[in-house]
Protein backbone atom coordinates (compact mmCIF):
# COMPACT_ATOMS: atom_id res chain seq x y z
CA UNK A 1 0.00 0.00 0.00
CA UNK A 2 1.26 3.46 -0.87
CA UNK A 3 0.89 6.24 1.66
CA UNK A 4 0.12 9.69 0.42
CA UNK A 5 1.97 12.64 1.92
CA UNK A 6 0.05 15.86 2.18
CA UNK A 7 1.65 19.31 2.42
CA UNK A 8 1.01 20.95 5.75
CA UNK A 9 1.15 24.49 7.06
CA UNK A 10 3.48 25.70 9.77
CA UNK A 11 3.52 29.21 11.16
CA UNK A 12 6.86 30.70 12.10
CA UNK A 13 6.14 33.40 14.60
CA UNK A 14 4.69 35.98 15.19
CA UNK A 15 7.05 35.59 18.14
CA UNK A 16 9.93 33.46 17.00
CA UNK A 17 13.56 34.08 17.93
CA UNK A 18 14.66 34.18 14.32
CA UNK A 19 12.12 36.68 13.02
CA UNK A 20 13.85 39.85 14.29
CA UNK A 21 10.66 41.26 15.72
CA UNK A 22 7.00 40.41 15.59
CA UNK A 23 6.58 38.85 12.19
CA UNK A 24 5.04 35.70 10.80
CA UNK A 25 6.13 33.34 8.06
CA UNK A 26 3.38 31.05 6.89
CA UNK A 27 5.17 28.10 5.36
CA UNK A 28 3.72 25.18 3.45
CA UNK A 29 5.90 22.13 3.86
CA UNK A 30 6.20 18.80 2.19
CA UNK A 31 8.01 16.88 4.88
CA UNK A 32 10.94 19.14 5.55
CA UNK A 33 10.97 20.76 2.14
CA UNK A 34 9.48 24.18 1.62
CA UNK A 35 6.73 24.32 -0.97
CA UNK A 36 5.70 27.90 -0.38
CA UNK A 37 6.33 30.78 2.01
CA UNK A 38 4.13 33.74 2.65
CA UNK A 39 5.39 36.54 4.89
CA UNK A 40 2.61 38.08 6.97
CA UNK A 41 3.20 41.60 8.21
CA UNK A 42 1.45 44.17 10.29
CA UNK A 43 2.06 43.20 13.90
CA UNK A 44 4.19 46.33 14.34
CA UNK A 45 2.16 48.63 12.12
CA UNK A 46 1.94 51.98 13.90
CA UNK A 47 0.54 54.02 11.05
CA UNK A 48 3.53 56.34 10.90
CA UNK A 49 2.56 57.60 7.45
CA UNK A 50 -0.89 58.60 8.69
CA UNK A 51 0.41 60.15 11.90
CA UNK A 52 2.96 62.17 9.95
CA UNK A 53 0.18 63.90 8.00
CA UNK A 54 -0.98 65.52 11.21
CA UNK A 55 2.38 66.80 12.43
CA UNK A 56 4.76 69.48 11.22
CA UNK A 57 7.79 68.64 9.10
CA UNK A 58 10.19 69.05 12.02
CA UNK A 59 8.06 66.95 14.33
CA UNK A 60 8.35 64.08 11.87
CA UNK A 61 12.14 63.75 12.21
CA UNK A 62 11.87 61.64 15.39
CA UNK A 63 9.42 59.34 13.59
CA UNK A 64 12.07 58.44 11.07
CA UNK A 65 14.30 57.23 13.92
CA UNK A 66 11.62 54.72 14.73
CA UNK A 67 11.49 53.18 11.27
CA UNK A 68 14.70 51.21 11.13
CA UNK A 69 15.96 51.57 14.67
CA UNK A 70 19.20 49.77 13.86
CA UNK A 71 19.99 52.54 11.37
CA UNK A 72 18.25 55.66 12.66
CA UNK A 73 20.88 58.08 11.41
CA UNK A 74 20.44 57.07 7.80
CA UNK A 75 16.66 57.21 8.18
CA UNK A 76 17.07 60.80 9.47
CA UNK A 77 19.38 61.54 6.59
CA UNK A 78 16.93 60.45 3.90
CA UNK A 79 14.08 62.48 5.35
CA UNK A 80 15.99 65.74 5.81
CA UNK A 81 17.36 65.39 2.28
CA UNK A 82 13.84 65.05 0.91
CA UNK A 83 12.56 68.11 2.76
CA UNK A 84 15.62 70.14 1.79
CA UNK A 85 15.05 69.23 -1.83
CA UNK A 86 11.39 70.22 -1.52
CA UNK A 87 11.98 73.53 0.23
CA UNK A 88 15.29 74.38 -1.43
CA UNK A 89 17.37 74.60 1.75
CA UNK A 90 21.15 74.93 1.58
CA UNK A 91 23.29 72.83 3.90
CA UNK A 92 26.70 74.01 5.21
CA UNK A 93 29.63 71.89 4.17
CA UNK A 94 30.59 70.88 7.68
CA UNK A 95 27.10 69.53 8.27
CA UNK A 96 27.29 67.44 5.09
CA UNK A 97 30.51 65.87 6.32
CA UNK A 98 29.02 65.22 9.74
CA UNK A 99 26.06 63.53 8.08
CA UNK A 100 28.32 61.31 6.02
CA UNK A 101 30.37 60.38 9.09
CA UNK A 102 27.23 59.47 11.04
CA UNK A 103 25.71 57.55 8.14
CA UNK A 104 28.83 55.48 7.58
CA UNK A 105 29.22 54.70 11.28
CA UNK A 106 25.58 53.67 11.22
CA UNK A 107 26.17 51.46 8.21
CA UNK A 108 28.98 49.64 9.97
CA UNK A 109 26.82 49.17 13.04
CA UNK A 110 23.86 47.89 11.04
CA UNK A 111 25.98 45.49 9.00
CA UNK A 112 27.57 44.19 12.19
CA UNK A 113 24.13 43.32 13.47
CA UNK A 114 23.15 41.76 10.15
CA UNK A 115 26.20 39.48 10.09
CA UNK A 116 25.95 38.75 13.81
CA UNK A 117 22.34 37.68 13.65
CA UNK A 118 22.98 35.67 10.52
CA UNK A 119 25.57 33.58 12.39
CA UNK A 120 23.04 33.23 15.17
CA UNK A 121 20.60 31.82 12.67
CA UNK A 122 23.24 29.42 11.38
CA UNK A 123 23.43 27.95 14.85
CA UNK A 124 26.49 29.75 16.24
CA UNK A 125 24.41 30.92 19.16
CA UNK A 126 25.54 34.29 20.46
CA UNK A 127 29.36 33.96 20.37
CA UNK A 128 30.06 35.74 17.05
CA UNK A 129 27.15 38.08 17.71
CA UNK A 130 28.69 39.26 20.96
CA UNK A 131 31.99 39.96 19.22
CA UNK A 132 30.06 42.22 16.91
CA UNK A 133 28.16 43.84 19.74
CA UNK A 134 31.55 44.82 21.13
CA UNK A 135 32.26 47.08 18.13
CA UNK A 136 28.68 48.27 17.88
CA UNK A 137 28.96 49.50 21.47
CA UNK A 138 31.85 51.69 20.44
CA UNK A 139 29.80 53.22 17.65
CA UNK A 140 26.87 53.78 19.99
CA UNK A 141 29.24 55.47 22.46
CA UNK A 142 30.30 57.81 19.65
CA UNK A 143 26.69 58.66 18.89
CA UNK A 144 25.98 59.20 22.57
CA UNK A 145 28.87 61.64 22.64
CA UNK A 146 27.31 63.60 19.77
CA UNK A 147 23.64 63.68 20.67
CA UNK A 148 23.16 61.97 24.02
CA UNK A 149 21.21 59.05 22.60
CA UNK A 150 22.10 55.50 21.79
CA UNK A 151 19.21 54.31 19.66
CA UNK A 152 16.92 57.08 18.44
CA UNK A 153 19.23 59.96 17.69
CA UNK A 154 17.05 62.67 16.15
CA UNK A 155 20.34 64.33 15.22
CA UNK A 156 19.76 65.75 11.77
CA UNK A 157 17.80 68.91 11.04
CA UNK A 158 16.68 70.67 7.90
CA UNK A 159 19.72 72.65 6.85
CA UNK A 160 22.27 70.74 8.88
CA UNK A 161 22.53 68.85 12.15
CA UNK A 162 21.19 69.73 15.60
CA UNK A 163 24.55 70.74 17.08
CA UNK A 164 28.27 70.55 16.48
CA UNK A 165 30.38 67.61 17.64
CA UNK A 166 32.30 67.84 20.92
CA UNK A 167 36.07 68.27 20.77
CA UNK A 168 36.85 64.68 21.70
CA UNK A 169 34.64 63.20 18.98
CA UNK A 170 36.95 63.26 15.96
CA UNK A 171 39.94 61.74 17.84
CA UNK A 172 37.60 58.99 19.05
CA UNK A 173 36.41 58.31 15.48
CA UNK A 174 40.04 58.27 14.34
CA UNK A 175 40.85 55.65 16.95
CA UNK A 176 37.83 53.60 15.88
CA UNK A 177 38.77 53.83 12.21
CA UNK A 178 42.30 52.72 13.00
CA UNK A 179 41.14 49.69 14.97
CA UNK A 180 38.16 48.57 12.92
CA UNK A 181 39.98 46.83 10.03
CA UNK A 182 41.69 44.61 12.61
CA UNK A 183 38.36 43.65 14.09
CA UNK A 184 36.94 42.87 10.65
CA UNK A 185 39.93 40.57 10.09
CA UNK A 186 39.07 38.92 13.36
CA UNK A 187 35.52 38.18 12.20
CA UNK A 188 36.95 36.81 8.99
CA UNK A 189 39.19 34.50 10.96
CA UNK A 190 36.18 33.23 12.84
CA UNK A 191 33.76 32.85 9.97
CA UNK A 192 35.19 33.20 6.48
CA UNK A 193 36.46 29.67 6.08
CA UNK A 194 34.51 28.08 8.86
CA UNK A 195 33.35 24.67 7.66
CA UNK A 196 29.86 24.98 9.10
CA UNK A 197 29.34 28.46 7.71
CA UNK A 198 30.44 27.28 4.27
CA UNK A 199 28.25 24.19 4.36
CA UNK A 200 25.19 26.12 5.44
CA UNK A 201 25.57 29.13 3.14
CA UNK A 202 27.41 28.26 -0.08
CA UNK A 203 24.96 27.78 -2.91
CA UNK A 204 21.92 28.16 -0.64
CA UNK A 205 19.16 30.65 -1.40
CA UNK A 206 20.55 31.79 -4.71
CA UNK A 207 19.17 35.05 -6.10
CA UNK A 208 20.10 35.69 -9.77
CA UNK A 209 20.74 39.27 -10.80
CA UNK A 210 17.78 39.58 -13.19
CA UNK A 211 15.33 38.34 -10.56
CA UNK A 212 16.80 40.74 -8.02
CA UNK A 213 16.30 43.69 -10.35
CA UNK A 214 12.81 42.59 -11.33
CA UNK A 215 11.77 42.36 -7.68
CA UNK A 216 13.17 45.83 -6.88
CA UNK A 217 15.69 44.34 -4.46
CA UNK A 218 18.20 46.91 -3.29
CA UNK A 219 21.23 47.39 -1.11
CA UNK A 220 23.72 44.67 -0.15
CA UNK A 221 21.34 41.97 -1.37
CA UNK A 222 21.27 43.38 -4.88
CA UNK A 223 25.04 43.86 -4.99
CA UNK A 224 25.67 40.36 -3.65
CA UNK A 225 23.86 39.11 -6.76
CA UNK A 226 26.44 40.86 -8.91
CA UNK A 227 24.65 44.10 -9.77
CA UNK A 228 26.93 47.07 -9.35
CA UNK A 229 24.37 49.57 -8.11
CA UNK A 230 24.97 51.85 -5.18
CA UNK A 231 23.11 55.14 -4.88
CA UNK A 232 26.14 56.72 -3.20
CA UNK A 233 27.91 56.28 -6.55
CA UNK A 234 25.12 56.12 -9.13
CA UNK A 235 23.01 58.98 -7.83
CA UNK A 236 25.30 60.72 -5.34
CA UNK A 237 23.77 62.80 -2.57
CA UNK A 238 25.36 64.82 0.23
CA UNK A 239 29.14 64.89 -0.42
CA UNK A 240 29.60 61.24 -1.40
CA UNK A 241 31.02 62.23 -4.77
CA UNK A 242 34.15 63.53 -3.02
CA UNK A 243 35.27 60.21 -1.58
CA UNK A 244 37.24 57.47 -3.15
CA UNK A 245 35.64 54.09 -2.44
CA UNK A 246 34.75 50.91 -4.28
CA UNK A 247 31.48 49.10 -4.63
CA UNK A 248 32.11 45.45 -3.83
CA UNK A 249 29.86 42.95 -5.58
CA UNK A 250 29.21 39.26 -5.19
CA UNK A 251 28.95 36.69 -7.93
CA UNK A 252 26.78 33.75 -6.94
CA UNK A 253 24.11 35.64 -5.00
CA UNK A 254 23.88 33.02 -2.27
CA UNK A 255 23.81 33.53 1.50
CA UNK A 256 27.58 33.38 1.67
CA UNK A 257 27.90 36.23 -0.85
CA UNK A 258 25.44 38.33 1.07
CA UNK A 259 27.44 37.80 4.23
CA UNK A 260 30.71 38.64 2.44
CA UNK A 261 29.07 41.66 0.86
CA UNK A 262 28.32 43.20 4.22
CA UNK A 263 31.85 42.54 5.48
CA UNK A 264 33.37 44.18 2.39
CA UNK A 265 31.02 47.12 2.65
CA UNK A 266 32.17 47.71 6.21
CA UNK A 267 35.74 47.98 4.92
CA UNK A 268 34.62 50.54 2.35
CA UNK A 269 32.75 52.50 5.01
CA UNK A 270 35.95 52.65 7.02
CA UNK A 271 37.67 54.06 3.95
CA UNK A 272 35.03 56.76 3.57
CA UNK A 273 35.32 57.60 7.27
CA UNK A 274 39.10 57.95 6.98
CA UNK A 275 38.72 60.49 4.20
CA UNK A 276 35.81 62.31 5.80
CA UNK A 277 37.61 62.98 9.07
CA UNK A 278 40.61 64.28 7.12
CA UNK A 279 38.54 66.58 4.90
CA UNK A 280 35.96 67.92 7.33
CA UNK A 281 36.05 71.73 7.24
CA UNK A 282 35.30 74.05 10.19
CA UNK A 283 32.26 76.30 10.13
CA UNK A 284 28.54 76.41 10.72
CA UNK A 285 26.61 73.18 11.20
CA UNK A 286 23.09 74.41 10.51
CA UNK A 287 21.44 77.12 8.46
CA UNK A 288 18.51 79.01 9.95
CA UNK A 289 15.26 77.35 8.98
CA UNK A 290 11.90 78.37 10.47
CA UNK A 291 10.61 75.75 12.88
CA UNK A 292 7.17 75.97 11.26
CA UNK A 293 8.51 75.20 7.83
CA UNK A 294 6.08 75.67 4.94
CA UNK A 295 7.61 74.16 1.80
CA UNK A 296 6.12 75.37 -1.47
CA UNK A 297 3.39 73.31 -3.12
CA UNK A 298 4.83 70.33 -4.90
CA UNK A 299 6.21 66.87 -4.41
CA UNK A 300 9.59 65.26 -4.07
CA UNK A 301 11.12 61.81 -4.10
CA UNK A 302 14.54 61.50 -2.49
CA UNK A 303 16.39 58.27 -1.97
CA UNK A 304 19.55 57.29 -0.18
CA UNK A 305 21.61 54.16 0.24
CA UNK A 306 20.58 53.00 3.70
CA UNK A 307 22.37 49.97 5.18
CA UNK A 308 19.46 47.73 4.25
CA UNK A 309 18.95 49.11 0.77
CA UNK A 310 17.35 51.97 -1.02
CA UNK A 311 15.44 54.15 1.42
CA UNK A 312 13.16 56.64 -0.31
CA UNK A 313 10.84 59.38 0.90
CA UNK A 314 8.01 60.63 -1.25
CA UNK A 315 6.56 63.84 0.15
CA UNK A 316 3.67 65.88 -1.17
CA UNK A 317 3.30 69.42 0.13
CA UNK A 318 0.16 71.54 -0.13
CA UNK A 319 1.97 74.57 1.21
CA UNK A 320 0.88 74.06 4.81
CA UNK A 321 2.96 73.18 7.89
CA UNK A 322 2.25 69.45 7.65
CA UNK A 323 3.03 67.10 4.76
CA UNK A 324 -0.02 66.22 2.67
CA UNK A 325 1.43 62.78 2.00
CA UNK A 326 4.39 61.17 3.71
CA UNK A 327 5.47 57.95 2.10
CA UNK A 328 8.48 55.87 3.06
CA UNK A 329 9.89 53.41 0.56
CA UNK A 330 11.02 50.71 2.97
CA UNK A 331 13.97 48.70 1.61
CA UNK A 332 13.41 45.73 3.91
CA UNK A 333 9.76 45.20 2.97
CA UNK A 334 10.54 45.19 -0.72
CA UNK A 335 13.60 42.97 -0.28
CA UNK A 336 11.33 40.43 1.39
CA UNK A 337 9.47 40.05 -1.89
CA UNK A 338 12.09 37.59 -3.09
CA UNK A 339 11.99 35.43 0.03
CA UNK A 340 9.48 33.12 -1.62
CA UNK A 341 11.64 32.78 -4.74
CA UNK A 342 14.82 32.10 -2.75
CA UNK A 343 13.49 29.59 -0.27
CA UNK A 344 11.31 27.30 -2.40
CA UNK A 345 12.74 23.81 -2.50
CA UNK A 346 15.08 24.30 0.46
CA UNK A 347 14.75 22.70 3.87
CA UNK A 348 13.19 24.45 6.80
CA UNK A 349 16.55 25.08 8.49
CA UNK A 350 17.76 26.83 5.36
CA UNK A 351 14.70 29.06 5.40
CA UNK A 352 15.89 30.61 8.66
CA UNK A 353 19.34 31.23 7.19
CA UNK A 354 17.93 32.68 3.96
CA UNK A 355 15.59 34.89 5.94
CA UNK A 356 18.48 36.05 8.12
CA UNK A 357 20.54 36.97 5.09
CA UNK A 358 17.84 39.41 3.91
CA UNK A 359 18.49 41.54 7.01
CA UNK A 360 15.20 43.13 7.92
CA UNK A 361 14.00 45.31 10.73
CA UNK A 362 10.30 44.74 11.32
CA UNK A 363 9.72 48.28 12.60
CA UNK A 364 10.65 49.50 9.15
CA UNK A 365 8.76 46.78 7.30
CA UNK A 366 5.48 47.55 9.07
CA UNK A 367 5.92 51.24 9.82
CA UNK B 1 23.89 60.96 -11.42
CA UNK B 2 20.56 59.42 -12.30
CA UNK B 3 19.19 61.54 -15.12
CA UNK B 4 15.47 62.34 -14.88
CA UNK B 5 14.00 62.01 -18.37
CA UNK B 6 11.90 64.92 -19.64
CA UNK B 7 8.26 63.87 -19.40
CA UNK B 8 7.15 65.51 -22.64
CA UNK B 9 9.82 63.71 -24.70
CA UNK B 10 8.95 60.27 -23.36
CA UNK B 11 5.25 61.07 -23.77
CA UNK B 12 5.80 61.61 -27.50
CA UNK B 13 7.32 58.16 -27.81
CA UNK B 14 4.41 56.65 -25.90
CA UNK B 15 1.89 58.50 -28.07
CA UNK B 16 3.51 57.09 -31.21
CA UNK B 17 3.12 53.58 -29.89
CA UNK B 18 -0.16 53.87 -28.01
CA UNK B 19 -2.23 56.86 -29.18
CA UNK B 20 -4.49 58.32 -26.50
CA UNK B 21 -2.64 56.77 -23.57
CA UNK B 22 -1.17 60.01 -22.26
CA UNK B 23 -3.51 62.48 -20.62
CA UNK B 24 -1.03 65.18 -19.83
CA UNK B 25 2.75 65.38 -20.07
CA UNK B 26 4.74 67.67 -17.82
CA UNK B 27 8.39 68.41 -17.34
CA UNK B 28 8.82 65.98 -14.43
CA UNK B 29 6.05 63.46 -14.80
CA UNK B 30 3.56 61.93 -17.21
CA UNK B 31 -0.12 61.58 -16.37
CA UNK B 32 -1.50 58.43 -17.93
CA UNK B 33 -4.90 57.14 -18.81
CA UNK B 34 -5.47 54.68 -15.95
CA UNK B 35 -6.77 51.94 -18.26
CA UNK B 36 -3.57 51.79 -20.32
CA UNK B 37 -1.10 51.74 -17.43
CA UNK B 38 -0.13 48.13 -18.00
CA UNK B 39 0.48 48.57 -21.75
CA UNK B 40 2.55 51.69 -21.23
CA UNK B 41 4.62 50.10 -18.49
CA UNK B 42 5.30 47.12 -20.72
CA UNK B 43 6.31 49.50 -23.49
CA UNK B 44 8.66 51.43 -21.18
CA UNK B 45 10.09 48.19 -19.84
CA UNK B 46 10.78 46.57 -23.20
CA UNK B 47 11.67 49.43 -25.54
CA UNK B 48 15.37 49.72 -26.28
CA UNK B 49 16.70 53.08 -25.19
CA UNK B 50 14.20 53.35 -22.34
CA UNK B 51 14.69 49.97 -20.62
CA UNK B 52 12.94 50.76 -17.34
CA UNK B 53 13.88 47.56 -15.56
CA UNK B 54 13.54 48.71 -11.97
CA UNK B 55 10.40 49.91 -10.21
CA UNK B 56 11.70 51.93 -7.29
CA UNK B 57 8.56 53.18 -5.67
CA UNK B 58 4.85 52.67 -6.15
CA UNK B 59 2.43 54.60 -4.02
CA UNK B 60 -0.78 56.60 -4.16
CA UNK B 61 -2.10 59.90 -2.87
CA UNK B 62 -5.68 60.80 -2.02
CA UNK B 63 -6.60 64.22 -3.43
CA UNK B 64 -10.28 63.80 -2.42
CA UNK B 65 -11.51 64.40 -6.00
CA UNK B 66 -9.42 61.50 -7.22
CA UNK B 67 -6.69 59.08 -6.24
CA UNK B 68 -3.34 59.45 -7.90
CA UNK B 69 -1.16 56.37 -8.23
CA UNK B 70 2.52 57.29 -8.60
CA UNK B 71 5.23 55.11 -10.15
CA UNK B 72 8.92 55.96 -9.82
CA UNK B 73 10.82 54.04 -12.48
CA UNK B 74 14.57 53.67 -12.89
CA UNK B 75 16.62 52.13 -15.64
CA UNK B 76 19.76 50.58 -14.24
CA UNK B 77 21.13 50.09 -17.73
CA UNK B 78 21.06 53.76 -18.68
CA UNK B 79 20.81 55.26 -15.18
CA UNK B 80 17.80 57.43 -15.89
CA UNK B 81 14.48 57.81 -14.14
CA UNK B 82 10.86 58.68 -14.87
CA UNK B 83 7.74 59.44 -12.85
CA UNK B 84 4.37 58.13 -14.02
CA UNK B 85 0.99 59.03 -12.60
CA UNK B 86 -2.50 57.72 -13.13
CA UNK B 87 -5.77 58.87 -11.63
CA UNK B 88 -8.77 56.94 -10.35
CA UNK B 89 -11.93 58.99 -10.07
CA UNK B 90 -14.25 56.35 -8.67
CA UNK B 91 -14.17 56.78 -4.91
CA UNK B 92 -16.41 53.83 -4.10
CA UNK B 93 -14.48 51.20 -5.98
CA UNK B 94 -11.26 52.56 -7.52
CA UNK B 95 -9.38 50.11 -9.71
CA UNK B 96 -6.26 50.21 -11.83
CA UNK B 97 -4.32 47.48 -13.69
CA UNK B 98 -1.61 45.77 -11.70
CA UNK B 99 1.98 45.92 -12.98
CA UNK B 100 3.15 42.84 -11.07
CA UNK B 101 3.43 40.94 -14.36
CA UNK B 102 6.21 43.33 -15.39
CA UNK B 103 7.92 44.14 -12.09
CA UNK B 104 7.74 41.66 -9.24
CA UNK B 105 8.69 44.49 -6.92
CA UNK B 106 5.20 45.91 -7.30
CA UNK B 107 3.70 43.00 -5.36
CA UNK B 108 3.88 44.24 -1.76
CA UNK B 109 3.65 47.89 -2.71
CA UNK B 110 0.37 47.39 -4.55
CA UNK B 111 -0.98 45.42 -1.62
CA UNK B 112 0.04 48.27 0.66
CA UNK B 113 -1.78 50.82 -1.50
CA UNK B 114 -4.86 48.59 -1.47
CA UNK B 115 -4.69 48.19 2.29
CA UNK B 116 -4.19 51.83 3.19
CA UNK B 117 -5.99 53.64 0.35
CA UNK B 118 -8.41 51.06 -0.99
CA UNK B 119 -7.37 51.05 -4.64
CA UNK B 120 -7.79 47.60 -6.19
CA UNK B 121 -5.15 46.42 -8.62
CA UNK B 122 -6.68 44.26 -11.35
CA UNK B 123 -4.60 41.21 -12.12
CA UNK B 124 -2.68 41.08 -8.85
CA UNK B 125 -2.45 37.44 -7.80
CA UNK B 126 -2.93 38.07 -4.10
CA UNK B 127 -4.94 41.27 -3.64
CA UNK B 128 -5.52 41.35 0.10
CA UNK B 129 -4.60 43.56 3.02
CA UNK B 130 -0.93 43.58 4.00
CA UNK B 131 -0.67 45.40 7.36
CA UNK B 132 -4.18 45.57 8.75
CA UNK B 133 -6.30 42.52 9.44
CA UNK B 134 -9.03 41.15 7.20
CA UNK B 135 -12.29 42.66 8.34
CA UNK B 136 -10.82 46.06 9.20
CA UNK B 137 -13.29 48.76 8.21
CA UNK B 138 -12.05 51.52 5.91
CA UNK B 139 -8.69 52.52 4.51
CA UNK B 140 -6.69 54.71 6.91
CA UNK B 141 -4.58 56.74 4.51
CA UNK B 142 -7.65 58.22 2.85
CA UNK B 143 -7.99 61.85 3.84
CA UNK B 144 -11.58 61.37 5.01
CA UNK B 145 -10.72 58.47 7.34
CA UNK B 146 -10.93 59.58 10.96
Amino acid sequence: MELEAQPFVINFGPSHPSTHGVFRLRTILDGEVIVDVEPIFGYLHRGIEKLAEGRTYVQNIPFTDRLDYLASMTANHGYVLAVEKLAGIEVPERAEYLRVIMSELMRISSHLMAVGFLTNELGAMMTPLLYMYREREKILDLFEMVCGQRLTYNYMRFGGVSHDIPREFLPAVKKFVREMPGFIDEYDQLLKENEIVLARTKGVGILPADVAINYSVSGPMLRASGVKWDIRKDDPYSVYDRFDFDIPTGSAGDIYDRYRQRIEEMRQSVRILEQAIEQIPPGEVCTKVPSLLRPPKGEVFARIEAPKGELGYYLVSDGSIAPYRFRVRPPALINLGVLRYMSRGWKIGDLIAIFGSVDICVAEVDR
Amino acid sequence: MTKPLIGTEVAEKIEEHLPGAVVEAGENSILLNSESVLDICRFLNQTAGLDFDYLTNLTAVDYLDYFEVVYHLVSMKHNHSLVLKARCFNRENPTIPSVTSIWGGADFQEREVYDLLGIRFDGHYNMKRIFLWEGFQGHPLRRDFL
